[in-house]
């Protein structure tokens, strides 16, 4: 049992590669959780991708010891949030866990805006925030230019930001102190009913659904009857712990305290992050705020490149599911691509690391749809459908308004770019919204975007105008109406549903200019012409065709070699074997995930 | 496609040499080796010449007796590159073994250069009835391209030589499409080829085949053959051919009426061949199988008195039916009717194939009317599956590969 008092519950928000894991690494070290001997880099990331992207996807968390510099021992406990802007509920989250959090911004690269925009949800959530600036030993740092970045987004003095090096370890023990000094220890009520917050939960294959917990309220108990008050199921407290980083079950998590909670669920879906937590013998009256449903912003279909593999996909979803309570998906039908499933991510990178995983861990070899946002449309007969696919758009006569999602995008960037960006931004049909400087060089903007142009290729294109400087975070913001049409490509008269796309009537023939051509280079010639069209309804909008081949036949059949001939011929309609056939025409897979590759030129 | 005018042989006068016997040698020597040619050759090993036709005949002596032989094909290699006096020691083992019947055909090939008037007249003595040239082009550039050792000239003498030493059956090959060639060029060969009133025509669109120095150039960015000029080429072919009285028989053939390669139309028939030397095919007792592809290790196989076969093919039951589509599609009168024909017409790719022009059922054969198209076809052809209820009317076994 802690006195609250002696606790400091805090998280670090950074941008990708500003050196969390680095810094979290370090204070492990310097607090004796993780003896140097032991010491693997970033000890935090646990999966292959997060250490191989070095990105955190999911929150973890750890307990460290303390001892300041008066003797006193201080519990604090690191709760790592994940730096991407697709995992901004688990962020709200994670710092709904804490009081405190260190902003640590790259001492050369200075604030991004995924920072920002975490800062911002700190700051809003009412935390104390410790700006730090990290990587002081680089050559290229400029820490008293970032620092005034830094004070001009969360106020405060230059003076006031602790510099460190992670890697060296310099400055360190400061911020340590700072950590101790500045952030308020908890002020719940120990006498209360117990009120506990579910941050982040994850799924062990011995022990099943793990939950990380934040007690405000009362104590948690092992053995406890417990309540989910946002979904109302109850659970037995089978094992409560902290983790040191080493789970380490104890008694009792009293207010104020971090630790996990196991209770045996099997199902990640039935444990939510947000969830309040109560005890069901006297529980609390009201649960804390702030829970809210993890909602998909971007779909794709998902195909298993061979038709055999749907199985084998739909296993491997589920299993990654167990780890990532946000994927959704329902079994979708494609004329081209077969059978897989339209699959919903909180955004593109969630959904290039569930596409990778699948890959990579499932040994599995997709083709992916382009991405597609959901659309509302309002019927004739006044109600409104979601579609989260092109295939699903009712037809002209049945349907009226179309309208989309919107995004409010805050892009931080060196003030030369600004122009370019505006251009950027109006082409992709955005609204100008605030411009503020963060200092003379770095300047904030603030635009309303379709968020399906930000899907498309926004984040590429903004990153090639800007040499790579300018970043870009972005929230939900309201639906509006719009121009969207269906575009459909067909292969010699036969409509490809995997091809299908909503675009902006401004954007269709571009669109169908494209798709069309970069077909008309991937499709191998055939025994007849093929056309290629791109259609709105009926009305044909491009047009190529790939030219019959005329000629496909050894010349000779040497002093009767007939036995080799046919296995050459063999060999060759092996490799047939791989094409999908449209209609009469045979497309070869590459074809799909190359006409489908978003790029600078679409 | 254009059509010729000259009457295509009937699907019954195909099919009969289903009956025949044939057999086929093979002389690997050549002065040089083409840099487009894969074929089981050897340059510069004159010296083993005699070693290797007494192994030949060696092999004939091994082979069990037979019937008399309605063809035989010497091929190469460079049948004339070696002396006459060999290759008749192996067409009178040959005659002695298995007998030769009354009419048959006996076909050399010949490059131009080595055909004199001599050596034209020891072949003819020796008892080949039929020459067929390797003339490849009239245009110089081509051959050089090629690698040939001729010129257009010699290919012109060369024939006039085989027609004073009694040849009445006289046949020369064509390639097209070599990347020196153009549209003009080809049409000049097939006018010249043409004026010189040969019996039978093969026109071959030059093939980058693996493993060959051809294909190494290629790779290393030298231009290779583009498949829609071969096309216009062969369509020219086609025309400049009929219009001269020669009928289009088989994807690459064209004769006069009654001089079709006899050796050839067996092959096609499904009909059974003998095969004799380094790398030869035959087709026997429904198994196809094939010699040792080294010369010097086929010799040594024979010296130590075993047959050299390195791999074989039962074509038996499904196969074989599968195998007559396969060969006898490559005909101008296509296949008659059977289970394979049912079959191929019942699928899917069968339809598409159809639809799309490549294949026919004429007068109630099957026919492939894109012949440029072939293998689309040939690889539908194997992909087939025997119809629900067939059973093997032999048991199917693996023999060695």
């Amino acid at each position: 049992m802690t006195n609250q008092a002696r606790i400091r519950n805090f998280s670090i928000i950074a941008h990708i590669d500003h050196g969390k894991s680095t810094l979290a690494d370090r204070l492990l070290e310097l607090t004796g959780a993780v003896d140097a001997r032991d010491m693997r880099e970033q000890v935090l990331d646990t999966m292959d991708l997060e250490r191989e992207r070095g990105i955190t996807i999911k929150a973890q968390t750890v307990r460290l010891t303390h001892r300041a510099e008066d003797g006193e021992e201080f519990v604090l406990n690191l709760i790592d949030t994940p730096g991407h802007v697709d995992f901004s509920y688990e962020v709200s989250r994670s710092l709904a866990a804490c009081e405190g959090a260190l902003l640590l911004v790259d001492a050369a690269q200075g604030v991004q805006a995924q920072t920002l925009a975490n800062a911002y949800l700190a700051v809003e959530a009412g935390l104390e925030v410790i700006p730090v600036i990290n990587k002081i030993d680089l050559i290229a740092a400029d820490p008293d230019r970032v620092a005034t970045e830094i004070t001009n987004v969360i106020g405060g003095s230059a003076e006031e930001v602790v510099r460190i090096s992670a890697k060296t370890g310099e400055g360190v023990d400061a911020l340590l102190r700072r950590v101790v000094d500045l952030i308020p220890p908890p002020s719940g009520d120990p006498q209360s009913p117990l009120r506990a917050l579910v941050f982040d939960s994850y799924y062990d294959a011995y022990r099943g659904v793990v939950c990380y917990v934040r007690v405000v309220d009362g104590r948690l108990r092992s053995g406890f009857k417990l309540e989910f008050m946002a979904t109302g199921e109850t659970h037995d407290a089978a094992e409560v712990g902290v983790l040191t980083p080493a789970a380490k079950p104890v008694n009792v998590l009293e207010a104020g305290e971090v630790g996990y909670l196991i209770t045996g669920v099997k199902e990640i879906d039935r444990i939510k992050v947000g969830d309040t937590l109560t005890d069901a013998a006297s529980p609390a009256l009201q649960a804390l705020a702030g829970y809210a449903e993890p909602k998909p912003m971007v779909f794709s279909g998902l195909f298993p490149t061979d038709g055999d593999d749907f199985e084998r996909l739909r296993e491997a979803l589920e299993k990654l599911r167990l780890n990532d309570g946000s994927l959704m998906w329902e079994p979708e039908t494609s004329r081209a691509l077969g059978f897989g499933f339209r699959v919903g991510f909180l955004g593109l990178l969630h959904m290039e690391i569930v596409r990778e995983r699948l890959e990579r861990e499932y040994d599995l070899d997709l083709v992916a749809t382009a991405p597609s946002v959901a659309y509302r449309v309002t019927m004739t007969d006044g109600s409104i459908r979601e579609i989260k696919s092109p295939q699903d758009l009712p037809d002209p006569g049945s349907r009226g308004d179309i309208s989309e999602p919107y995004v409010r995008a805050m892009i931080l960037t060196p003030s030369d770019y600004v122009g370019p960006i505006m251009e950027l931004v109006t082409a992709k049909r955005g609204e100008m919204g605030n411009m503020s400087y963060l200092s003379p060089e770095r300047v904030e903007l603030d635009y309303r975007i379709p968020l399906s142009e930000i899907v498309f290729d926004f984040f590429d294109l903004l990153k090639s105008r800007t040499k790579g400087y300018a970043s870009l975070d972005y929230e939900p913001d309201e639906y509006r109406t719009a121009d969207l049409v269906k575009v459909d490509i067909l292969l010699n008269g036969q409509p490809v549903d995997a091809f299908s796309a909503i675009v902006h009537r401004d954007k269709a023939n571009d669109y169908g200019t494209k798709m069309t051509g970069r077909l008309r280079g991937l499709i191998p010639r055939q025994m007849f012409d093929v056309p290629i069209q791109a259609a709105i309804g009926g009305r044909v909008i491009s047009r190529e065709t790939v030219k019959a081949k005329r000629k496909d036949v050894i010349a000779k059949c040497y002093g009767g070699d007939v036995t080799r001939k046919k296995k050459l011929l063999t060999k060759q309609k092996e490799g047939k074997k791989r094409m999908k056939m449209v209609g009469s025409v045979e497309v070869p897979q590459e074809a799909f995930v190359a006409a489908l590759r978003v790029d600078d030129d679409l | 496609m254009m059509t010729s005018d000259v009457r295509h042989l009937s699907g019954a006068e195909v099919d009969r040499h289903v009956e025949d016997a044939a057999a086929y040698v093979h002389i690997p020597f050549c002065s040089a080796v083409c840099p487009y040619c894969d074929f089981a050759v050897v340059a510069g090993a004159d010296d083993r010449i005699g070693r290797y036709v007494d192994a030949v005949l060696a092999e004939i002596a091994m082979s069990p007796r037979w019937r008399p032989l309605d063809s035989v094909y010497f091929g190469g290699g460079t049948p004339s590159h070696v002396d006459p006096a060999h290759l008749r020691r192996i067409l009178d083992a040959l005659a002695s073994h298995h007998g030769l019947a009354n009419g048959s055909e006996v076909t050399v090939e010949a490059n131009p250069e080595d055909f004199g008037p001599q050596r034209a007249s020891e072949l003819f003595s020796a008892g080949f009835n039929r020459v067929s040239f390797g003339a490849q082009s009239f245009d110089d550039a081509v051959l050089a391209r090629l690698g040939r050792r001729h010129d257009a000239g010699d290919i012109e003498v060369s024939l006039a030589n085989a027609r004073s030493a009694g040849f009445q059956n006289a046949s020369m090959d064509l390639i097209f499409g070599t990347p020196v060639e153009r549209n003009e060029s080809w049409m000049a060969t097939l006018r010249r080829a043409v004026a010189l009133e040969p019996d039978h025509i093969s026109c071959y669109a030059l093939t980058v085949e693996p493993g060959t120095p051809l294909h190494r150039d290629v790779k290393a960015g030298a231009p290779a053959p583009d498949p829609d000029t071969q096309a216009d080429r062969y369509e020219m072919a086609e025309r400049i051919l009929g219009e001269a009285g020669l009928g289009r028989y088989e994807v690459s053939n064209w004769s006069r009426p009654g001089r079709e390669c006899r050796y050839n139309l067996t092959v096609w028939a499904q009909g059974e061949y003998e095969a004799y030397g380094n790398g030869a095919h035959r087709f026997v007792d429904g198994v196809r199988s094939h010699n040792i592809r080294r010369m010097d290790a086929y010799i040594d196989r024979i010296e130590q008195g075993v047959r050299p076969i390195s791999g074989s093919e039962l074509v038996r039951g499904w196969d074989g039916e599968i195998d007559r589509l396969f060969v006898g599609l490559r005909r101008s009168a296509g296949v008659r009717p059977g289970p394979g024909v049912d079959a191929l017409l019942g699928t899917r790719g069968g339809g598409v194939l159809r639809h799309a022009g490549v294949i026919d059922v004429l007068e109630g054969r099957l026919v492939v009317t894109r012949p440029l198209l072939t293998d689309e076809v040939h690889r539908q052809v194997l992909d087939l599956s025997p119809p629900q209820g067939w059973v093997e009317a032999l048991e199917r076994d693996n023999l060695s590969d």
